[in-house]
């Protein structure tokens, strides 16, 4: 099996995996997610990470996000080596620098949308851009929801005022974890056009960890993991390239690991 | 079915200890106050059984006025030295003694104070040389009129040895005496039940403690050879007539010790009043408990439902898991009420110098134990039950979102028993109800509570919103204030738990701080005497001071009058009241501030009040039988207004030598007009320095003094009900607790999106804040409101004025604040401890 280093190619970088490694658990137990990942993220991208379920694409996520932390390696956001930083800086980190889009959407069911929408600003104490807030609110069309508490939306609407939260702080990266995940097939192009839109119009960074072909091919770039390691990318992919490489590379993966 | 209900039981280990701490702490109240009560009472048993082994037959004069053991001492009729002889010739008895043994021999210590006595009385007797049980241990017995003995914890308590000259307060004012001899009992021990003993020759303790030349107080028989002591008994008995109680020790020892039991019976009332108010909040947890756990259980009960358990089933499920945590608590609370009662009891006993009995664990507090565990925890199960069997099945395929159902329902219903509560508590208070009175309020004040925590949720909305809103200015602040406002029947019975014990605090805050007020109100305006002489009770006898003081005090310059006051229980006929004597009624009447003409020996003064009640008039004869004279009959000669005189019944100074106290218990002085108090005060101060018992005070002082003992009820109140609250608290904490665990997502987004860890403690503070502070909000609110109503009832019984004691209710607003920081300690540690990751995915 070979493994392949993900490089950017030659922009700035927004995120940055060096040798990675992640091990879970001890003795007869002991999983190794990643196995000495190294991948950068564009600036401006809007990057997938792909891989069948057990192959530490979603570890990797959450070690460039901050939300776990790496046995050996490091992992940057921007210039900032994150795998050094205690639980105060990294919350200052994520609440800064780091927007989060969840499959459970993850919206507190006490607030509004606007609320909810502007929770990581007035958690940070700041103010949201009144143009910003509009541009964002007109894009993911959630003006005459804004008053209504979660449980009165549907899924779509529900991820889409996640999308705008992660949005709105207009944050070095955000990291999207199966955005689509929970919801039907319709709710789900809205969604990723919106972030693919955010992307190309806005210049956002946007990686996505997803397992879903079509999800993938919104993206610029889509790096392949399986049994954590890198093992391929594709650049400007479109869902039947992506379903290529996938089933290419199902032959070549470790069928005990899936 | 039953092992799925016990898994998912350990599976929630906390839920399971913090329910069942409730009822842990109930049960060891309740278990804890028999065991106390169980255990002094065979320490009681023990000690007059001790007491009385050495007596085969006991003979007394029945007494004249039979008081029970709550009214005070009873006062044994005088025995004339010709009972003695007359019983020394019935046949079948060896022996007859008589025996002076009464309480009142206060003995003054090397310090130059009496000696107190927290319980057991001081005896004071004729020396009857060493028996079986008594044993001199060094010197002899008071031979001369001038010697004393005393027991061994008398010395040792008086600092005393054998050739030191003691001071002893009796019926007479001081006398001093030469202590010749010390004993002890067998067993080495220092007396019997912490009792303090002092024995002087016979004429001196007839004179001293009876006031009785020639007289005894009972006498002990001893059965000749191969004569029982129950033959005895009935032949003395049988000579000597119905004038006289005659009976075995056994008897005794069994008679002694019911009328304690009486006492302890009484105490044991007052605390499983107060373990069943904390029961009562206890309940408001588990039902809580058990309505969050059914709401979390929704899936698996859905689930179960889905795969054809019955509604019967699920019901029974909830209920077992409630008769197990029942069952627990009940063992664990009955294992800490022994040790909360042996604790209390060996309290007790080093207190008052008693050698306790051993602790065991009696039949009742198992029993209790067991009933009020399992009741209370099935009661508070039930409707949670209810609720868990009208879970549809299909819940177990839906994302659950529990819609909230409306409050109307409940308010309604709320509404309607807040309104029976007061309704009935109203009658109990403003009707003449009697006998049931104190059921009626007892039973309203219980059935408003109820009703107010029904009310509770309607309430909250409006309530937290604005309490929140004090805390609303920061991000943490703002979400816990949203999150205490999320589930308003669980937030509301948590709060509702925390005012039960708030609202009886407040209450009884209202009604003594009223009392006390109407007290220093009415004594301002009535009390014209500028000193005051009085003392501390300590032990069961009041104490007294020597008259000759208020003659003395009386020739002082600048003395107008002083005036001294005897009190006693007597008779009129027939019928027990508590009386006033003084020396002569004009010069009280001039130091009370107002005017009344002298009695003569045959004439007495009623009160209005009292004349009204038992419609007396003047001129009318009544016959008054004092503890210690004959009957006599009184002419009603004057009725005076309420409180223009000290008392209700006022006797002649011809009366005192009856009674069982023959010493005044307080003095009034009045000054001249101009003349300063601190001119007067020492001196008179100086003159009792023979009577250490009591002191004199300026008359400002001495009303401090007596209000003071409202503080004191107050204090004891907020003890008792302190375990209420506390078990409110851990409802406190336990609602948190579940909040957290329920919300586990929510708090990782939320630190996900940069909630710091201080932040995120903030919140769940906050949360607790709210809560525990609306608690006590509702809680001062009915407390005052129920305060009130019972104040305004007692109007009659000299509660003049309402006060609200805004300090203390802004204390317990701010005691409440201060227990949410506290009931959010660990949650919050918790909630900031949580793994982000781990929390996000958590469902």
């Amino acid at each position: 099996m070979t493994t392949v280093t993900a490089t950017n190619a030659g922009g700035p970088v927004a995120a940055r995996a060096d040798e990675i490694w992640k091990i879970y658990g001890t003795g007869e137990a002991r999983v190794t997610a990643l196995r000495g990942v190294s991948a950068e993220f564009g600036r401006g991208r809007f990057t997938a990470i792909m891989g069948p379920s057990g192959s530490g694409k979603s570890t990797l996520m959450h070690c460039l996000a901050g939300l776990d932390t790496v046995d050996k390696g490091t992992a940057h956001i921007g210039g900032t080596e994150i795998s050094k930083l205690g639980d105060k800086a990294l919350t200052r980190l994520r609440r800064d620098r780091i927007g989060f889009i969840f499959q459970q959407f993850n919206l507190l069911p006490t607030l509004s949308a606007a609320e909810n929408i502007r929770l990581p600003l007035a958690i940070a104490g700041r103010k949201a851009d009144p143009q910003w807030w509009d541009l964002v609110i007109d894009t993911v069309g959630l003006r005459d929801r804004l008053g209504h508490r979660p449980s009165q939306l549907s899924g779509g609407q529900q991820q889409r005022v996640a999308c705008a939260r992660a949005l709105m702080g207009r944050p070095d990266v955000i990291f999207a974890d199966e955005p689509t995940g929970n919801l039907d097939s319709r709710s789900g192009a809205e969604v990723l056009s919106f972030l693919r839109a955010s992307v190309r119009e806005h210049g956002q960074t946007i990686v996505m960890v997803t397992h879903d072909p079509v999800a993938a091919s919104y993206a610029d770039r889509v790096v392949f993991l399986a049994d954590g390691s890198i093992v391929d990318e594709l650049a400007d992919p479109t869902a039947e390239t992506v379903l290529d490489t996938m089933k290419r590379l199902d032959t070549h993966t470790d069928p005990v690991m899936l | 079915m039953l092992r799925a209900t016990l898994k998912s039981l350990l599976a929630r280990k906390l839920r399971l200890v913090l329910s069942g701490l409730a009822v842990v702490l109930g049960v060891m109240f309740v278990s804890g106050s028999f065991v106390v009560t169980d255990t002094l009472n065979r320490t009681f048993d023990s000690i007059f059984a001790d007491a009385f082994s050495a007596t085969d037959v006991s003979v007394r004069a029945k007494p004249k006025i039979e008081v029970s053991e709550l009214d005070g001492e009873e006062v044994a009729a005088p025995l004339p030295a010709a009972t003695v002889d007359k019983i020394k010739t019935i046949s079948g008895v060896r022996s007859a003694t008589g025996r002076v043994d009464a309480d009142g021999a206060r003995v003054i210590g090397s310090d130059g104070k009496v000696l107190t006595s927290m319980g057991p009385p001081r005896l004071g007797g004729n020396w009857t040389g060493a028996d079986g049980l008594m044993e001199l241990r060094e010197g002899r017995g008071p031979t001369a009129d001038t010697e004393i003995a005393v027991n061994a914890n008398t010395a040792e308590l008086a600092g005393l040895k054998v050739g030191d000259r003691v001071g002893v307060l009796t019926l007479e004012p001081k006398h001093e005496f030469t202590l010749v001899g010390i004993w002890g009992y067998s067993g080495g021990r220092d007396s019997i039940g912490g009792v303090q003993e002092v024995a002087f020759t016979t004429p001196v303790a007839q004179k001293l403690m009876l006031g009785a030349p020639g007289s005894f107080t009972s006498v002990v028989v001893d059965a000749a050879d191969g004569v029982t002591p129950e033959q005895v008994r009935d032949r003395v008995a049988a000579a000597l007539g119905a004038d006289y109680e005659v009976r075995t020790g056994k008897q005794l020892a069994e008679e002694s010790a019911d009328s304690i039991q009486e006492g302890l019976a009484f105490f044991n009332q007052i605390l499983l009043g107060f373990a069943g108010v904390a029961l009562f909040v206890g309940i408001f947890l588990i039902l809580n408990t058990f309505s969050i756990i059914v709401a979390q259980r929704t899936k698996e009960l859905a689930l179960l439902r889905a795969m054809g358990a019955s509604r019967r089933q699920v019901i029974g499920s909830v209920l077992v898991e409630a008769v197990m945590i029942g069952l627990i608590a009940a063992v664990l609370g009955l294992a800490a009420g022994v040790g909360a009662g042996g604790g209390l009891a060996y309290l007790f006993g080093s207190f008052s110098d008693l050698t306790l009995a051993s602790i065991s664990v009696p039949l009742s507090a198992v029993i209790s134990a067991f009933v009020v565990g399992l009741v209370v925890t099935v009661i508070a199960a039930v409707l949670p039950a209810l609720r868990a069997s009208r879970i549809a099945p299909i819940a177990a395929m839906q994302e659950v979102s529990i819609p909230d159902r409306p409050l109307t329902r409940l308010s309604v219903a709320g509404g309607l028993v807040f309104s029976a509560g007061a309704a009935t508590l109203g009658v109990g208070l403003f009707a003449d109800a009697g006998d049931a009175t104190l059921w009626l309020i007892l039973g309203g004040v219980l059935v408003s509570f109820i009703g107010v925590a029904l009310l509770t949720p309607l309430i909250s909305k409006p309530v937290i919103g604005a309490l929140g809103r004090l805390f609303s200015w920061s991000v943490p602040g703002r979400l816990g204030r949203l999150n205490s406002g999320r589930n308003p029947r669980r937030t509301a019975i948590t709060a509702a738990a925390l005012m039960v014990g708030i609202a009886l605090v407040t209450g009884v805050t209202v009604i003594m701080d009223s009392a006390k007020s109407s007290l220093k109100a009415e004594a301002a305006e009535i009390l014209k005497a500028q000193i005051m002489i009085s003392g501390d009770q300590t032990g069961p006898r009041p104490p007294t001071y020597d008259p000759a003081v208020i003659d003395k005090t009386a020739a002082l310059p600048g003395v107008r009058a002083a005036a001294g006051l005897w009190n006693d229980m007597v008779t009129i006929d027939g019928e027990q009241q508590y009386v006033t004597a003084t020396k002569d009624l004009s010069t009280l009447a001039e130091a009370y501030g107002t005017t009344a003409t002298p009695l003569t020996a045959d004439q007495i003064a009623v009160s209005r009040p009292t004349a009204d009640e038992e419609h007396w008039q003047v001129g009318q004869q009544v016959t008054v039988q004092t503890a210690r004279g004959d009957p006599h009959k009184y002419t009603i000669a004057t009725i005076f207004a309420k409180d223009s005189l000290p008392g209700s019944v006022i006797l002649p100074s011809a009366a005192i030598s009856g009674f069982g106290l023959t010493q005044p218990l307080l003095g009034f002085v009045r000054l001249d007009d101009g003349v300063a108090i601190s001119s007067v005060l020492p001196q008179v101060k100086q003159l009792l320095a023979d009577s250490p018992e009591v002191s004199a005070t300026d008359a400002a002082t001495f009303v401090d003094q007596q209000a003071a003992q409202f503080d004191q009820i107050i204090t004891m109140i907020q003890i008792l009900l302190g375990l209420a609250i506390l078990i409110a608290v851990l409802g406190v904490v336990n609602t948190l607790a579940l909040s957290v665990l329920e919300r586990t997502r929510e708090l990782g987004l939320l630190r996900a999106v940069g909630l710091g860890r201080a932040q995120t403690m903030r919140m769940i503070t906050v949360e607790a804040v709210v809560i525990s502070v609306f608690g006590a909000l509702l809680g001062v609110a009915v407390g005052a409101g129920m305060g009130t109503a019972v104040a305004h009832a007692l109007a009659d019984d000299g509660i003049t004025e309402i006060v609200l004691p805004w300090a203390r209710m802004g204390t317990y607003l701010g005691l409440a604040a201060l227990v949410g920081v506290v009931a959010a300690v660990v949650p919050a540690i918790r909630a900031a401890r949580l793994n982000v990751l781990g929390a996000i995915a958590h469902d």
